[in-house]
């Protein structure tokens, strides 16, 4: 064999290597979380854990109900505002906007994504929190009685402010996403569609996006994966207090990851609370596989149907 | 002439940016007459076409001058509704472009969007312009399947069904069968002969032999401009410009090959 060949042999089996010792880490991290979570488990049942929501670490309450609420709160409230308007906004851009208007904004989005989180948690705090405070909570709680609006928590920091800073941290994913995928679309689909005199309108509607929806899918699914793992933005402004179970707009809401960066690491000395944190950790992992697996079966399951 | 003519192009004038793509084309298409665009590849002939529809809107930096008549009516004037305009003017691409949903959906979507809501309507429209499009006896049993499972030729005569579902007065045609093999080729010109005399027909097609079989009338255009046009027989007989006269006869046209070096 020459040196050629023994090169080549060794970069193929090398990246194969370091591949697998990236899938691996994945499942690691899961084994590990699930190792450590064991002590819980073993002395607790598991309704007593995931259907109980007193969090008392203190006199062996360890009741995770409230913080998984609470994730599926302001999660839930970030992708009902991100997915509308981002798509929108991406539409715009890739249909509608004069060219060089969307390449100016492009780059602006992308960096709206890198901004560090920390900047939006304070961006929420000084704007978003006053702004629910002082107009919205008096607003939707008068005119929405209907709607899960009351609450006696006034300060403003609360559910709804974390999932609309939520909302402003995965819209330049989504919507670059979105543009992205709205680019592969045929230029003759859209000629096709205005041939038979159809409005961009209704292009758009009925042919373009029909067109990408698997893609619409894939993006929401991403901004979701993201807002279900954000911690440090929504830990400072969604109020995160320990014994409420979030049952309002304007109730705090202690979502999982907000529970795992404050509690890790503290008060070590009482027993199985580090067992309950790392069991929390091990939830937030599965639910956020669990809502990609789901993502990505719809996902497979709308392309096989089109095609 | 003016009596017999479909669409009139006075003094067009088309640039893509810099590039002065269609120069001073004047032009009348008659009236329920197939028509073929022949030249050259990149000499404007699509340019020409879809500026009947005003496809070329969506191009960047695309700018027109003079008038294109449709009915006697301007349609850059700012006041149509192109829409309206589009509406009127089937376009049959150079590939087929199936849109993204079922078979019935493709000839029913036209419709739709001009209000047509009612079901057994719809039903009687999809049936007529597949059968128009000799395509129903082919698909009537898996009409709900997605469009693009059909083969290439079966999808280019569901995109004429579905262009005639929408009840144009003018066919336009990029060089329909170009992505076609002979036989599916052959099915669509067979329609075209069959359609002829019903619509006005205007095709862009750079096969002589098509051009040839299919036409009443010939334009022939060459480097952006219309070197010569008349009805089909005086111009392949009995061409004007000797530059036709190559062009048809297949020999090369002097100077062109020229253009095409820096």
């Amino acid at each position: 064999m020459n040196t050629r060949q023994i090169k080549d042999t060794i970069a193929h089996k090398s990246m194969f290597l370091i591949c697998l010792l990236v899938l691996n880490l994945a499942l690691l991290i899961a084994w590990g979380l699930y190792r450590r979570a064991q002590p819980i488990l073993a002395t607790k049942s598991l309704g007593e854990l995931l259907l109980n929501s007193t969090w008392h670490p203190g006199s062996g309450q360890f009741g995770l109900d409230g913080f998984i609420l609470g994730t599926i709160w302001v999660t839930g409230i970030a992708i009902v505002i991100a997915v509308p308007l981002s798509i929108l906004t991406a539409v715009y851009l890739a249909e509608y906007a004069p060219r060089k208007l969307s390449h100016l904004i492009k780059p602006v989005i992308d960096l709206l994504a890198g901004i560090s989180p920390v900047i939006h948690g304070v961006w929420g705090v000084i704007t978003i929190v006053p702004l629910v405070r002082d107009y919205m909570m008096p607003f939707f709680t008068e005119k929405l009685p209907f709607l899960p609006f009351s609450s006696d928590n006034y300060t403003g920091f609360c559910a709804l402010t974390g999932g609309i800073v939520l909302a402003v941290m995965i819209f330049p994913i989504i919507i670059s996403v979105v543009c992205e995928v709205l680019h592969t679309v045929p230029a003759e689909i859209r000629e096709a569609s205005l041939s038979l005199g159809a409005t961009k309108w209704q292009t758009t509607k009925l042919a373009v996006l029909r067109k990408v929806y698997p893609g619409l899918v894939a993006a929401v699914i991403l901004g979701l994966s993201r807002a279900l793992g954000e911690t440090i933005a929504v830990l400072m402004v969604a109020g995160c207090s320990l014994f409420a179970l979030p049952k309002s707009f304007f109730d705090p809401a202690y979502p999982l990851p907000a529970l795992i960066a404050n509690t890790y690491g503290e008060m070590m000395s009482i027993p199985l609370y580090d067992s309950a944190v790392l069991l929390a950790a091990f939830i937030l992992l599965l639910l956020t596989t669990l809502f990609n697996v789901a993502g990505w079966g719809i996902l497979l399951r709308l392309e096989r149907s089109r095609c | 002439m003016s009596g017999q003519s479909h669409i009139s192009v006075k003094n067009l004038n088309i640039w893509y940016g810099k590039q002065h793509a269609l120069q001073n084309i004047n032009l009348d298409i008659p009236n329920k007459k197939l028509t073929a665009i022949i030249g050259p590849s990149g000499c404007g002939k699509t340019t020409l076409l879809k500026s009947f529809n005003r496809l070329l809107d969506l191009q960047d930096g695309f700018k027109i001058s003079g008038k294109v008549l449709v009915d006697g009516e301007d349609i850059y004037d700012p006041k149509v509704e192109v829409t309206h305009l589009r509406k009127k003017m089937g376009l049959l691409s150079q590939r087929p472009c199936v849109l993204p949903m079922s078979i019935y959906e493709n000839v029913a979507y036209g419709p739709r969007l001009h209000g047509i809501k009612d079901k057994r309507v719809l039903d009687e429209i999809v049936e007529r312009y597949l059968q128009e499009a000799s395509l129903w006896s082919e698909v009537k049993d898996r009409l709900h399947q997605p469009a693009s499972r059909l083969s290439i030729g079966q999808q280019q005569r569901l995109c004429l069904a579905r262009g005639l579902a929408v009840e144009p007065e003018v066919i336009l045609g990029d060089e329909p069968t170009s992505a076609l093999d002979p036989i599916s080729a052959e099915r669509i010109e067979q329609r075209f002969m069959e359609l002829k005399g019903k619509y006005t027909m205007v095709i862009v097609t750079h096969l002589l032999r098509q051009a040839k079989r299919l036409a009443d009338y010939i334009v022939f255009i060459y480097l952006g401009q219309v070197i010569e046009h008349g009805p089909a027989r005086e111009l392949f007989e009995k061409p004007k410009d000797s530059r036709t006269k190559a062009y048809v006869e297949g020999s090369f046209i002097e100077g062109y090959a020229n253009q095409y070096v820096i």
